[in-house]
């Protein structure tokens, strides 16, 4: 079997080999496939499945894929999606444990449900256009109701606050889009070796999903090629960021559990990807205590790290890399095989704690307020034991923070209400806020945004912004089914422009794509909690009866007031009397009759014989069915003028 | 004036039964006023007791305003609409110095003109000092001017009404004390109505709306042409629904004041050449001749003239406000539109927040023409009924418009109530008045509850407030239908009363 296995491989290289010779490109697709597992200081594991896909700048349109997903190419062509990021989430990143000053969580840790922006290579007038048709692409391609996003009162338009710098940007979120395996797979869909093979092949659905966090993204930008004639380049990356409790077995209750990919995922690696570049398992160790960190300088004594007093790892790295605060043990699986299946294991021996970095400031956000007519949103800044704070602006120490908020239209936000307290005292605007920006949000068309930014002394204890607001009454067709429910207002962003987040390895990195993506500075961000409103609703099962009393209501008042206007006592009757009295001809007399009859008056008849009645009646009888006839055909003939 | 009938009131044998149908009158009346003492004394003392009951509201409103926050009555759905609400206002003010347009986002949707005059005071505070006090005070003094505007029209009315009831023969002395001082009692009760306390104190800017509609009346009926129409424009461009207004208005210029119809006049001036032996047909040749009164079109080109230079300089003035924010297109959009397409369904005392939530989409635009039209289609058969008497013509166009208006609140109810009260003399018979009284009082005590249970308890649903509102319109159009036939009668009493003196007279 394997034997057979491993001749498809060479098959297979050969293969590609020869393709690459035959279309006489210079730089190749390529694929290269990561993971990071992490502990975490709550006795959780923390996997982050990276891959990486490459297609190289192209002159041709229809260009044929060996490794990169046409679809997404496709997208990229028709849409000119300069930068796009799509993030499915369930659960809520918990900064204070796992994390917020490094940049796996200032990428990964994503708002609950979809998250999209991209970033278009379009005019500005076609912008819009272009997000729209985007939603639905994408909505197809990865089975959610992204499509939801079209409509201009769910994206919004951030100019500075998101932190990409560009009119050309859509962001928009769906909180409540629940996620699960049917979004997984077409995006694993997107991978050469889908997750038959490789480090892919781990995620088994149960295991996955049985986790405290998980997160899918998917991210994509364009490389401009700089030469004349030729296309764009795409850079694909796909995480799957999952967070699992490991089976703990322990007796003790203060050591770290101890795991093995086979217990994490009920699966082992049993080869790599034969079409990725490279394929690495990482395993990233903070805080180990002081004393390891001086023995380390010789290469001998970090090799010896994985074995020690704390903790013993079930296989021998091929490097270790030094961080500042953490180690990184780097696994290749090439070894691997069917026979020999990699599987890590990491056993703790000794009870160990440590802290995450965490982000300056820990934002939560939440509602004040209550009953379903009004309410205030509060944003709630508080100091974290952060190690690095200091930012020196002009003697002064501070801390900038950029807010982004997006108000969906019905939470109608009174942007004059805004208040800062900083260390519970009430700031003026221009002692704190730095930078405003407001588009607020218009009844049923667009959604407001808020962006601000923040200047913090570093000493701060707290910060606080609140916003009042009025909550939007809706017709009935806009509430969703389970209108009781409450709606949601999308997660604020919080970044710290000015603070940093990335890897410093001290070692070369060799051409790791995930360790690359590390080393890159980005900034530190979070996202708060969504929140639920919930607004009034009306009767659902009435329409009919209010339209019914409502026009009976106006009924009322027509008649009524009519009647009392055109009412004429004792004039009346002596008008029709006398006009009665006067000797007519028959039309005049039908005519005088007519006007009595539409009066709702009784005639009075001065001398009735039956023979007159007759008369009368037939005649009268006959000028109804004229005059209904007449209508009748002036009906047809207006109606069918067309 | 608008017409000059100056009549020999000499003639005397046929007072009797106009005195008998005042003296019924008054027997009504004495229920209310028992004492009557020399006639300057009581002049007096009436004009002081106004001043104290009007000064003491005024302290009322003092009192009211110094609670802090207010008494949350700025954000009671029957106070602030959409359209009056101090703090969408204040929201609109931020927005215009933040350099966006005020009607960015859909929060303000008045004047840019209210803008620039109330935006500075919603930000402007004084130490120690409730934060609102500022913006309070202007409501204040626009409720105080509103009311001696108010008792200028009804001094106009009154004496008036005491004129023709002379030139009738009804009425011997040209002092009687059977017309009720209507002047003073709209003033009074225009200044004491809880629902002018709750919407001046409330921070909505309906006083100010009430006081350009009531500029306009005064303006009208003092026969100052510039003032009508001052009032009258800046009225419309604060609410549009005072254009309605240029029809009486209109009317009071060319024919001149309430009066009861030309055809009685008409009667009693037969009788009186009848009986008299003296020739008066020199003195009033036009009277004889013709059954029309004469129509000053001179009076009504001038009011026209000057409606127009006024919404010209209003116009231009909002287009200078707004140039950087698209200019005229958008105030009328984000004002008018707004008014007319009934975007916002919050709740409110009208029935229209609840019918446009809850009616189909594709019936949506059917229905708001027929309710905007309603208020177009009464127009007309009222003008034509009631062209004698412009001043009522005027107060059921303002009571219909409050009724059917987009977003209602007290404070229109407000200003009906209290022209209402000038034509005391005339609705003294109005049917129901008790009923009425008692409905407006329910409504006004069950609405804040009916509103509590639903929004802030959760306990009761939208139908409980909807039905409330229902009632309160039900009431509305009793009150408007019943102040129409209370008035006709009243021509058709002071008929019958010729007719008997004729009768008398002739016999």
């Amino acid at each position: 079997m394997a034997r057979l296995v491993r001749s498809w491989i060479l098959l297979l290289i050969l293969q590609s080999f020869l393709v690459s010779i035959a279309f006489g490109s210079k730089e190749v697709e390529e694929f290269s496939e990561a993971l990071l597992l992490k502990p975490l200081p709550d006795r959780k594991v923390l996997a982050h499945f990276h891959f990486e896909n490459r297609a190289p700048p192209s002159n041709s349109h229809g260009r044929h894929h060996h490794l990169f997903p046409k679809a997404i190419s496709q997208l990229v062509q028709k849409f000119r999606v300069k930068e796009m990021e799509l993030s499915f989430t369930q659960g809520r990143w918990n900064h204070e444990h796992w994390g917020g000053f490094d940049p796996l969580s200032s990428m990964n840790a994503k708002p609950v449900g979809v998250e999209l922006w991209a970033v278009f290579d379009v005019p500005l007038s076609q912008v819009d256009t272009s997000w729209k048709n985007l939603t639905h692409a994408l909505s197809g391609l990865f089975c959610a109701s992204i499509n939801f996003l079209e409509s201009s009162t769910s994206y919004a338009a951030p100019t500075w606050g998101f932190g990409t710098n560009s009119d050309k940007l859509r962001y928009g979120s769906l909180p409540r889009e629940a996620v699960c395996t049917e979004n997984l797979t077409p995006w694993l869909k997107l991978l050469p070796c889908r997750d038959k093979d490789g480090i892919s092949a781990l995620m088994n659905r149960p295991s996955v999903y049985r986790g405290f966090y998980h997160s899918q993204r998917l991210h994509l930008s364009t490389v401009e090629s700089g030469q004349e004639g030729l296309g764009s380049g795409i850079v694909l990356e796909q995480t799957l960021t999952v967070v699992l409790q490991p089976d703990t077995t322990s007796v003790e209750r203060n050591t770290q559990p101890s795991w093995s990919l086979n217990s994490l995922f009920g699966r082992k690696v049993v080869g790599r990807c034969v079409l990725a570049k490279s394929s690495n398992v990482y395993l990233q160790l903070e805080g180990l205590s002081g004393h390891e960190l001086k023995n380390v300088d010789s290469e001998i004594e970090a090799h010896k790290l994985w074995k020690n007093a704390d903790f013993e790892l079930s296989l021998k790295p091929d490097r270790v890399l030094r961080e500042i605060s953490s180690f990184l043990f780097i696994f290749d699986i090439e070894k691997s095989s069917d026979s020999e299946p990699f599987d890590l294991g990491l056993t703790w021996k000794r009870p160990s704690k440590w802290l995450c970095q965490l982000a300056p400031l820990h934002a939560s956000r939440f509602l004040m307020g209550s009953g379903n007519e009004r309410g205030a949103i509060a944003i709630l800044l508080k100091e974290t034991e952060s190690q690095e704070k200091l930012n020196l602006t002009n003697g002064r120490c501070t801390i900038k923070v950029n807010i982004f908020q997006i108000f969906p239209w019905y939470v109608k936000v009174y942007y004059h209400t805004l208040q800062i307290f900083v260390d519970q005292q009430k700031k003026t605007d221009s002692e704190v806020l730095k930078k405003i920006n407001v588009s607020p949000s218009t009844d049923k068309v667009s959604s407001g945004m808020m962006e601000m930014m923040l200047e913090l002394p570093c000493e701060v204890k707290s910060a606080a912004i609140s916003i009042e607001y009025d909550k939007g009454f809706l017709h009935i067709d806009e509430y969703p089914p389970d209108a009781n429910q409450g709606f949601d207002i999308p997660s604020a962003l919080i970044s710290f422009p000015d603070h940093h987040a990335s890897l410093d390895f001290k070692e070369e990195l060799g051409n790791s794509p995930l360790l690359s993506k590390f080393k890159e500075k980005s900034s530190v961000r979070s996202y708060t909690e969504v929140l639920l409103v919930p607004l009034t609703t009306p009767d659902f099962s009435m329409p009919y009866n209010v339209i019914t009393i409502t026009c009976t209501i106006f009924a009322l008042y027509f008649g009524s007031l009519l009647n009392v206007i055109r009412r004429r006592i004792g004039e009346e009757e002596r008008f029709l009397k006398s006009q009665a009295g006067k000797k007519k001809g028959g039309l005049k007399q039908l005519l005088s009759r007519f006007i009595a009859k539409i009066r709702g008056r009784p005639i009075e008849e001065s001398s009735s014989s039956s023979e007159l009645q007759s008369s009368v009646l037939s005649s009268k009888l006959i000028f109804k069915i004229i005059l209904v006839a007449g209508a009748a055909a002036a009906w047809q003939y207006f109606s069918t003028d067309k | 004036m608008g017409f000059v009938i100056k009549p020999n009131i000499n003639s005397s044998s046929f007072h009797l039964s106009g005195r008998s149908f005042f003296i019924r009158r008054r027997q009504k009346k004495k229920k209310k006023k028992t004492r009557r003492g020399e006639m300057a004394e009581d002049q007096k003392k009436k004009s002081c007791r106004f001043w104290i009951w009007a000064l003491s509201s005024v302290v009322f409103r003092l009192i009211l305003i110094s609670f802090p926050g207010n008494l949350n009555l700025s954000s009671r759905p029957e106070v602030s609409t959409p359209l009056t609400s101090i703090r969408r206002l204040a929201e609109g003010y931020w927005l215009k110095q933040a350099s966006m347009s005020p009607y960015a986002g859909s929060m303000y949707h008045g004047s840019p003109l209210l803008l620039s005059v109330l935006g500075p005071l919603t930000v402007q505070r004084i130490k120690g000092q409730p934060s609102h006090l500022l913006c309070s005070l202007v409501f204040v003094i626009a409720d105080i001017l509103s009311a001696m505007l108010l008792r200028g029209i009804g001094k106009k009315l009154q004496m008036a009404y005491g004129l023709n009831a002379r030139l009738l023969g009804l009425l011997k002395s040209s002092r009687d004390k059977g017309i009720l001082p209507c002047g003073d009692i709209a003033a009074l009760v225009y200044l004491w109505n809880p629902f002018t306390i709750v919407s001046c104190v409330g921070l909505s800017t309906s006083p100010i709306e009430n006081l350009a509609v009531i500029l306009a009346l005064f303006g009208a009926v003092t026969r100052r042409v510039p003032l009508a129409a001052f009032g009258l424009v800046i009225a419309t461009h604060l609410s549009l629904y005072p254009a309605t207004l240029t029809i009486p208005i209109v009317i009071i210029l060319g024919y001149g004041l309430d009066a009861p119809p030309i055809k009685l006049f008409l009667q009693t001036r037969s009788v009186e050449n009848e009986e008299s032996s003296t020739p008066t047909v020199s003195k009033q040749p036009k009277l004889k001749q013709t059954t029309r009164l004469p129509f000053l079109w001179k009076t009504v080109a001038h009011f026209l003239f000057w409606v127009l230079l006024w919404s010209l300089c209003v116009l231009v003035l909002c287009a200078f406000s707004l140039n950087k924010y698209g200019g005229l297109d958008e105030m009328f959009k984000r004002t008018y539109g707004f008014i007319l397409s009934i975007e916002d369904l919050s709740p409110n005392i009208g029935v229209f927040w609840y019918f446009f939530a809850e009616v189909f989409d594709f019936f949506r635009n059917f229905f708001l023409i027929v309710f905007h039209v309603n208020i177009l289609f009464m127009l007309l058969p009222l003008a034509i009924r009631l062209k004698h008497r412009p001043c009522f013509l005027a107060f059921i166009y303002l009571a219909i418009s409050s009724i059917l208006k987009s977003y209602p609140s007290v404070g229109d109810s407000s200003l009906y109530l209290s022209l209402w009260a000038l034509f005391v003399n005339e609705l003294v018979d109005m049917k129901f008045s008790f009923f009425l009284f008692c409905g407006y009082l329910g409504i006004s005590l069950l609405s804040p509850v009916m509103h509590n249970l639903w929004i802030w308890r959760g306990t009761g649903n939208a139908n409980f407030y909807f039905g409330n509102a229902i009632g309160y319109a039900c009431f509305q159009i009793v009150f408007v239908v019943e102040s129409v036939s209370a008035m006709l009668n009243h021509d058709r009493a002071l008929k019958r009363c010729i007719n008997t003196n004729h009768g008398e007279v002739k016999n």
